[in-house]
């Protein structure tokens, strides 16, 4: 197991079914906080299922049952008095490909604060500021904030999307895949991005790309048709893992 | 000072007898194939895939370069033992392939290794690399050695020779067992053993040692010869030192553990 350290996000017994069919067998995981952790595993082995159960985004789809408990700083997020917004708002989220809305630079990252209440045009342009600062992509955008988001390239996008999400401050970043669809300029900018954001944020990230998991994350978490097979530090899954499973796997001979 | 005479031929019959006997099945021509014998177990699909024909090739060429060690040690021995001026040249052409084969084994680490290979595959090319120095170091011991038979082989022998060709069994056989080690993960306890063995071979050479002084303080003219043979031990000596780190990069390899400088 990976050096004891506060685990923010702690997982039990978490079974999640699609319907009748069981996605996760009973996930234990504790994420650690203000590290990097990453997911890997083969498709459809249960890492991105896992991954939007932390912000209650398989409540979007109506199949989903779920079982266990999670808890993020302590509280159980799937209970009956868990405001979902309120959760997203703490725990937020950047896809495989990037999703800016349609509207300017400065109004995506605008929006969020301001749905949750930021009115002040002062306090906006700051958190504006400071978000696409924090995604490294202020001096990239800052003379041209009321162009279309549209107009980005997809590195650029992406790291919008992550402005976005920290615009609002949140504890937590789900990754899914963030720079699966970027060119290797790119995927080093956001590589260095998530660097830099784990100082502030406890950050779990997707991939499929095992170089990518050895660069970025501080713990790796192996799965496997539903199961996590093996959690340790990413040092050690990488050069050392305990189970043949996870050796198969980041050696590329199976998945 | 012995003259050599009957019984001198008679020792050194005796003492090339017991080497050879040891050492004459020359070495391990351990089989090629894959890498590892236990192919990936789940998703029911076994892939033998070009990685794994690479590094294979790197373990063939790899195990070439031992066997070919592992002889042109045995060859400097036998040069000192027989006399044999020949056989002591012999090692020197050898050593130049084995250090071709060593730069050729750097050329395809260095390619796999810009793969980004992982977990068991990188440790493998790491550690591949690691023992082909430490063979490379050998060969080069071997030929030192076979240097100082020649200069010996000039005079006449000065003893019998007992402990030389003992400690060069027991180092031959330090570097058998480790590349069998490595060669099957099932043998991996035969690294451990290699670790130990490396205490007696020490022990040999300081007796040695204390041997040859008394040789010296006995009579100048020994001296000579008594510090080529010094110099032959100490060769040997660190052959086995060699050995011990091929052991250590073994278990390594098989255990992701690191077992060097270790108090034993």
């Amino acid at each position: 197991m990976p050096e004891p350290t506060n685990a923010l996000i702690e997982t039990r017994d978490l079974r999640l079914y699609y319907g009748s069919t069981l996605a996760l067998k009973g996930v234990n995981i504790d994420i650690p906080e203000k590290k990097v952790t990453a997911f890997i595993g083969p498709s459809g082995c249960g890492k991105s299922t896992l991954l939007r159960c932390y912000n209650r985004m398989n409540d979007l789809i109506d199949s989903v049952r779920i079982e266990g408990s999670i808890k993020i700083a302590g509280q159980d997020i799937n209970s009956k008095d868990v405001d979902v917004i309120e959760l997203r708002k703490q725990v937020g989220m950047v896809f495989q490909k990037s999703n800016p809305f349609p509207k300017s630079i400065y109004e995506n990252v605008a929006y969020a604060p301001r749905l949750h209440g930021t009115r002040n045009k002062g306090d906006l342009d700051a958190i504006v500021e400071e978000s696409l600062r924090g995604a490294a992509l202020w001096d990239e955008v800052k003379d041209r904030l009321g162009s279309s988001a549209m107009g980005l390239s997809g590195g650029q996008q992406q790291r919008l999307c992550i402005a976005r999400a920290i615009a609002i401050k949140p504890q937590i970043l789900l990754m899914d895949e963030p720079a699966s669809a970027l060119d290797p300029i790119a995927t080093a900018r956001i590589e260095e991005l998530v660097q830099e954001l784990k100082t502030n944020y406890t950050i779990v990230i997707v991939t499929h790309n095992m170089q990518q998991a050895t660069r970025i994350s501080d713990c790796t978490a192996f799965f496997y048709l539903g199961e996590m097979v093996e959690f340790d530090s990413t040092k050690k899954i990488f050069t050392n893992p305990s189970k043949q499973q996870t050796e198969d796997y980041v050696t590329g001979r199976f998945g | 000072m012995m003259k050599p005479g009957d019984e001198a031929k008679e020792a050194k019959a005796l003492a090339m007898a017991e080497f050879e006997c040891d050492n004459i099945e020359t070495l391990s021509n351990a089989p090629g194939g894959a890498v590892k014998s236990d192919k990936p177990r789940i998703g029911d699909t076994e892939m033998i895939t070009h990685h794994d024909q690479e590094l294979s090739l790197l373990k063939d060429k790899l195990l070439t370069m031992a066997s070919m060690t592992e002889a042109s040690i045995t060859q400097a021995v036998k040069a000192l033992i027989e006399r044999d001026d020949e056989m002591a040249r012999q090692v020197k052409s050898q050593d130049d392939q084995i250090d071709r084969l060593e730069i050729e084994m750097d050329e395809m680490a260095i390619m796999l290794l810009s793969k980004a290979p992982l977990a068991r595959d990188l440790r493998f090319i790491i550690v591949a690399m690691k023992i082909s120095h430490d063979l490379e170091r050998s060969g080069d011991e071997a030929w030192a050695i076979a240097k100082r038979a020649i200069k010996l082989n000039q005079e006449p022998q000065l003893k019998p020779y007992v402990d030389i060709p003992r400690m060069a069994t027991m180092a031959l056989d330090m570097i058998r067992c480790a590349l069998e080690a490595f060669v099957n993960r099932e043998s991996k306890e035969l690294a451990r053993t290699v670790l130990q063995r490396d205490e007696e071979v020490n022990s040999l050479y300081k007796q040695l040692q204390r041997e040859l002084v008394s040789y010296m303080l006995e009579s100048p003219p020994n001296i000579t010869r008594c510090l080529h043979l010094m110099q032959v031990a100490k060769r040997i000596e660190r052959i086995a030192d060699h050995a011990t780190n091929i052991a250590e990069e073994v278990i390594y390899l098989h255990e992701g553990q690191d077992v060097r400088h270790r108090q034993s």
